[in-house]
């Protein structure tokens, strides 16, 4: 469903993406993790039209996105990390104006916007102002607004950043259940949780660069099965084992031998990202 | 982002129709929201003129046999129109930087020419309640002011011109700082130089060459003469439309300026 080869972006000196190539298939949720600054939001920006590309080539639903960006376009979906809706205008009013951007007929546009905004749980606000809604329910109407022209990709630029625990949870709900309904997703975000928990893929990328692809249970094998924690100079330093006989072993000695803290636990997807992007602590 | 028309089909028809509604409707039911605010903030500077100017002047006129207020009203309504159409620029402004409602427009298949005419039209909208407010001024005042089809036409294409560049400066800027040193620097000064409050006859050569270059001072031409019933030249039309078509164009080209 989306393609990207060699794809770059330079700003002035600086290289935001050093040629990123990654293939994302039909209904698949695929996660871009990353730190800020990484390129992730580049990456989305230059797939729904909203930044250039400077070097390389992507396609969308088979769309190359320069030689006809419009119906490349007319495919995606889009919620951007900050609130980009009307305040000043209606929930109703928001949902209506997106979907005459994309040639929606009036009877479809009323339809889709009672539907939708009942979807997100915004159907009694549909009539009140967007300067009423919480940071949450913008959210939810972003959301409720991209998939107004049913778009076959759905891109999510770090769609729970800043949002309090609860209604991460419920955002993450709905992105799984408008996976189930066939959309295919292409999610940004810096919090690994976030993309353990929705992805059957997920890329790290960092400083423009792609430094593993992978589903997360095979991402997190790379590394091993157990880690034991230590505490050092530089923070908390991770020792990776594939066999829960030699981490407990380690574990033991490493209190036999010095003072501290040693934790032993199943690896995360955070212990692959930071050992295969070189951010863990040096060794000791 | 907001291309060029890629061939004549139904498709593009159609979504460029639809574009152009969708960006002409978020700018009138914004301008519905405000109405009542928007109507006081643009009657007060003509009032403003109209009082402090027509006192200061009393039996002043330029016009043999009219008042300086006969000689002021159709450059208030060229200063009007210009202002309220090159204030379209101020909300694409805040859509572009500060709620970021623009990338909706960019992120959507709509092409330039939709977004463009749709922005106009919305500006041109604008100045005609900015006009309609200053011909009730006049009315009320019993200020002697002749409706006809050459002051509307002139009002029209004055705003038309003034939107087209407000949307094409709109484009090229890269922050609200930008764009009110725009204001500054373009449009006070026409305000002013453009024969609104004085006859540019009353101006050194040099500097009625240069005035005769602004739009501004044909279009407060053109809306004069036909206040007063005079003749209309054609020559004031001629440029006015003229300044309209190379705004809009330059308008057209620089959307695309406004991705990263």
């Amino acid at each position: 469903m989306i393609v990207l080869e060699e794809l770059q972006k330079r700003y002035g000196e600086r290289l935001a993406l050093a040629g990123v190539s990654l293939h994302v298939q039909p209904g698949e949720l695929f996660a871009y993790l990353g730190p800020n600054g990484a390129g992730k939001s580049t990456t989305i920006r230059i797939l729904a039209g909203l930044t250039r590309l400077s070097g390389g080539r992507a396609v969308i639903g088979g769309v190359d996105i320069e030689a006809d960006p419009r119906a490349a376009r007319r495919q995606c979906g889009l919620v951007v990390q900050h609130a980009n809706v009307d305040n000043e205008l209606s929930l109703a009013d928001n949902m209506d104006i997106h979907g005459r951007l994309f040639g929606m007929p009036a009877d479809e546009r009323a339809r889709q916007t009672r539907e939708l905004l009942a979807y997100v749980d915004l159907g009694e606000r549909r009539g009140q102002r967007v300067a009423t809604l919480s940071g949450g329910m913008k959210r939810r109407l972003m959301i409720a607004r991209a998939l107004m022209h049913r778009p076959k990709v759905l891109f999510l630029d770090e769609p729970t950043a800043g949002l309090d625990a609860d209604i991460r949870r419920r955002l993450w709900g709905l992105i799984k259940s408008i996976q189930a309904d066939g959309a295919t997703i292409f999610l940004s975000t810096h919090y690994i949780e976030e993309a353990e928990f929705l992805a059957d893929r997920v890329a790290f990328l960092d400083a423009g660069r792609l430094r593993a692809l992978d589903t997360p249970a095979a991402l997190k094998t790379r590394v091993g099965e157990w880690a034991v924690d230590r505490p050092s100079q530089d923070g908390l330093r991770s020792d990776y084992f594939s066999d829960h006989g030699a981490a407990k072993y380690a574990a033991n000695h490493a209190a036999s031998v010095s003072s501290g803290a040693f934790t032993l636990r199943r690896v995360s997807l955070e212990d692959a990202f930071l050992r295969m992007t070189g951010k863990e602590p040096p060794p000791c | 982002m907001l291309n060029g028309w890629n061939g004549w089909n139904v498709w593009n028809v159609w979504n460029g129709w639809n574009g152009f509604v969708a960006v002409y409707l978020r700018e009138t039911r914004l301008l519905r929201r405000r109405f009542f605010r928007h109507l006081a903030s643009m009657m007060v500077p003509p009032l403003l003129y109209l009082v402090a100017f027509g006192t200061a002047m009393g039996s002043h006129s330029p016009l043999p046999g009219r008042s300086y207020l006969e000689f002021l009203l159709p450059g208030l309504v060229a200063m009007t129109s210009m202002t309220q159409a090159y204030g379209i620029a101020g909300e694409i402004n805040v859509a572009r930087f500060y709620l970021h409602v623009f990338e909706e427009f960019q992120a959507s298949p709509i092409g330039s020419a939709a977004y463009v005419l749709g922005e106009v039209c919305a500006g041109v909208t604008r100045a005609a309640l900015g006009v309609a407010a200053i011909l009730a001024i006049a009315f009320v005042f019993s200020i002697g002011v002749r409706v006809d089809a050459c002051l509307l036409l002139a009002a029209a294409l004055n705003a038309a011109a003034f939107a087209s560049l407000g949307v094409f400066l709109a484009m090229i800027v890269k922050s609200h700082a930008d764009q009110a040193l725009l204001v500054s620097f373009v449009i006070t000064p026409m305000s002013f130089l453009g024969g609104t409050l004085f006859p540019v006859e009353n101006l050194p050569g040099w500097a009625q060459t240069l005035v005769y270059l602004l739009p501004l001072t044909h279009a407060a031409d053109a809306l004069r003469r036909a206040s007063l019933g005079l003749p209309a030249d054609p020559a004031n039309f001629a440029l006015l439309a003229a300044a309209t078509a190379l705004f809009f164009i330059l308008a057209l080209s620089s959307v695309d300026h406004a991705r990263d």
